[in-house]
């Protein structure tokens, strides 16, 4: 018997569908067919046609070294900032999870940096982290110059990769928490019974059992660094200083909207979007062989 | 093998307490059931024996030495647990071995005494297999081989039985028996079964909203149940049980319109008791026979070796379970009889065992309506 609610008629089913149908053509589909056909024309600045050029967009970008910095500068900030944000986040959700002293003021405040837009944040991180200011001001006082992000590469860097990770010790927070939380509650009060302390029992019990939410924030973290670092890369650093946090994602936006070049930006976003695609592929192939899934 | 004494243990969660002060003695390598409903305390007091739950007051002592402070793993009990709770990313042989490893058991031992425990419980063929790959009695056996293997002073047993089907229940409830007698090993076995209780039982603590009622023997908890709440959780069908009235001549049942004679009961004239009688020790004879309550048939359920009959006693829900092959007909009337020694009395106020009659002759009485 056909338990499953059906529509009597198949045009009811596709009415339904056309709103977000329509929504992610609008939005997704149409904007990528274009960045492709850009990304393979010259686009004239103000209009007035392009020209067909193949595959000279790609050629030109990956002979610029300012581009090969790009790249290697958002793999530096996708690494680090992953690693930060999963790292301390997995570490609060532990501790939370244990019930210790002041978990329900973790459980609750943490939810929120995630909730904040990316400019907003870097906004106040710029204040946070101003060398003639901020809470850094002090490590300056006692050592002139030793944090200035307007004028050392690294520090600039470092801005960027605290603000990110900032966010997303919230997001990772709640997922961690979760999937501790899933954990039946007999299993850690069987290890303890076979002898094993609080150390032992999170590497041979909960770390194993919470490898399927490892595995889903790393892919998600490696692609939101790639694409959700842009607002605060605009507002703290613009790239800056000597394209030193000149992230792809930046990279695109000033080529294509401040520099004027149409095409090339469009060729960066495709080349973007395959290492993510490429990066994905990766992470499923040789890092998904080590999950439990339960 | 070890002893546990409990002294005036208590536990309170906030504001509630559970666990009313509880005083206990298991000697050396007996197999103790404690049965009581759910919610009674019982798996409270075995987590605190095992060290998963504080002790709020009052001390358990194993083998002399009170652990209320020690951790579970320098306690020396092995638990196994409702669910089982086996690591399901590991497989059956690192299930069984996990403790071995925490303690630091070269690998070529641990291998052989994982052998050792398999063949015993025969997991041998399922030791590469994951924990989901098993079915009910074998997760319950590894559960089981994870506790073996520790060599445990104690073994606490939580509803063990409680996900496996009745089948299973029946065959795990002896092997576990086995193994005790193999091992002797100091047991306590946690259970709201009571068929489970009575099987497995040397003793059997009965406890109810977080006090112990009785302990005792199986058969001296059926025979001589020490309150009305024992008397109606032991025993399938539930005893009957009817509200009375010490009167000169005998009791009057059922807000006085039955009368029975009984021997002098030695109480006060006028003093409110429950009397309760096994359904197993009451017969049906012909409506009309002297000295038998007249009931009328309510429902009969047919079990095979024997049938209960639920009869109406002037309201009151009384059952008769009988080993004849009768079939009275729904609504018709029947006799009950019974033996005056088999009546157990109540206190209506308390619910403690009365101890009225000694040694007095069973003589049929008279029911009048």
């Amino acid at each position: 018997m056909e338990k499953r609610v059906t529509f009597g008629r198949w045009t009811i089913g596709i009415l339904f569908a056309v709103p977000q149908l329509l929504l992610i053509f609008t939005f997704f589909y149409w904007p990528a067919g274009q960045a492709v056909y850009w990304s393979l024309t010259l686009q004239q600045p103000w209009g007035g046609g392009n020209i067909w050029v193949g595959l000279d967009n790609f050629r030109s970008i990956l002979a610029n070294a300012d581009y090969w910095n790009s790249i290697t500068a958002s793999l530096i900030f996708a690494g680090i900032s992953t690693g930060l944000a999963m790292v301390i986040a997995l570490v609060l959700a532990a501790l939370t999870d244990r019930q210790l002293a002041g978990s329900w003021l973790y459980r609750v405040v943490l939810i929120w940096p995630y909730g904040i837009a990316a400019p907003a944040l870097a906004m106040a991180f710029r204040f946070i982290l101003a060398p003639e200011a901020g809470f850094m001001a002090f490590a300056n006082h006692f050592w002139p110059g030793v944090w200035d992000p307007g004028l050392d590469s690294a520090d600039a860097m470092a801005s960027i990769i605290i603000a990110f990770s900032w966010k997303y010790v919230g997001y990772n927070f709640i997922f961690f928490l979760a999937a501790f939380q899933a954990i039946p509650r007999s299993l850690i009060e069987a290890a303890a019974m076979d002898g094993s302390g609080v150390i032992r029992r999170f590497w041979d019990i909960q770390f194993p059992l919470i490898t399927p939410t490892i595995f889903f924030l790393l892919v998600i973290n490696i692609t939101e660094s790639f694409q959700d670092s842009f607002g605060i890369v605009d507002i703290m650093t613009a790239g800056g200083p000597a394209n030193a946090t000149n992230l792809m994602v930046y990279k695109i936006y000033s080529d294509g909207f401040k520099g004027l070049d149409y095409s090339g930006a469009a060729a960066q976003s495709i080349i973007l979007m395959l290492l993510i695609i490429a990066l994905t592929i990766v992470q499923f192939r040789f890092i998904e062989r080590r999950v439990h899934y339960r | 093998m070890a002893s546990i004494t409990i002294r005036g243990v208590k536990k309170n969660y906030a504001k509630t307490q559970v666990v009313h002060g509880v005083d206990l003695d298991f000697a050396s390598g007996e197999f103790v059931v404690i049965l009581g409903p759910s919610g009674c305390g019982k798996s409270t007091l075995l987590r605190m024996i095992a060290g998963l739950e504080e002790i709020s007051e009052g001390t358990i002592a194993i083998d002399n030495t009170v652990v209320n402070k020690l951790e579970p793993r320098e306690r020396g009990c092995a638990m196994v647990f409702q669910n089982y709770a086996l690591y399901p990313h590991m497989s059956v042989a690192q299930n069984i071995g996990y403790s071995l490893k925490v303690a630091g058991v070269a690998a070529a031992e641990r291998t052989q005494r994982i052998q050792a425990v398999a063949r015993v419980l025969e997991l041998e063929h399922l030791l590469d297999r994951k924990p989901m790959a098993l079915s009910g009695g074998q997760r319950q056996r590894v559960a089981m081989g994870r506790a073996m293997i520790r060599e445990p002073k104690v073994f606490l047993f939580d509803e063990p039985l409680s996900n496996l089907d009745a089948k299973l229940r029946v065959q795990m409830r002896s092997e576990i028996r086995k193994l005790h007698r193999r091992l002797s090993a100091t047991s306590v076995f946690v259970t709201h079964d009571q068929v489970e209780a009575m099987t497995l039982a040397d003793r059997l603590v009965v406890m109810n909203g977080g006090r112990v009622e009785q302990v005792g023997t199986p058969a001296e908890v059926y025979s001589r149940p020490a309150s009305r709440f024992v008397a109606t959780f032991v025993g399938a069908p539930a005893m009957n049980m009817l509200e009375g009235t010490v009167t000169l001549d005998g009791l009057s049942l059922l807000g006085d319109s039955r009368k029975l004679n009984v021997s002098r009961t030695g109480l006060p004239v006028g003093s409110k008791i429950a009397v309760g009688i096994r359904p197993e020790a009451v017969r049906m004879v012909a409506p009309g026979t002297p000295g038998a309550l007249a009931a009328t048939v309510d429902l009969i359920e047919e079990l095979g070796a024997g049938r209960v009959i639920y009869v109406d006693l002037d309201g009151a829900p009384f059952s008769v379970v009988t080993s004849e092959i009768v079939h009275p007909e729904p609504g018709s009337t029947v006799g009950l009889q019974f033996a005056e020694s088999d009546l157990h009395f109540f206190s209506s106020e308390s619910g403690a065992r009365l101890d009225v009659f000694k040694a007095s002759v069973p003589e049929p009485a008279p029911a009048i309506l």
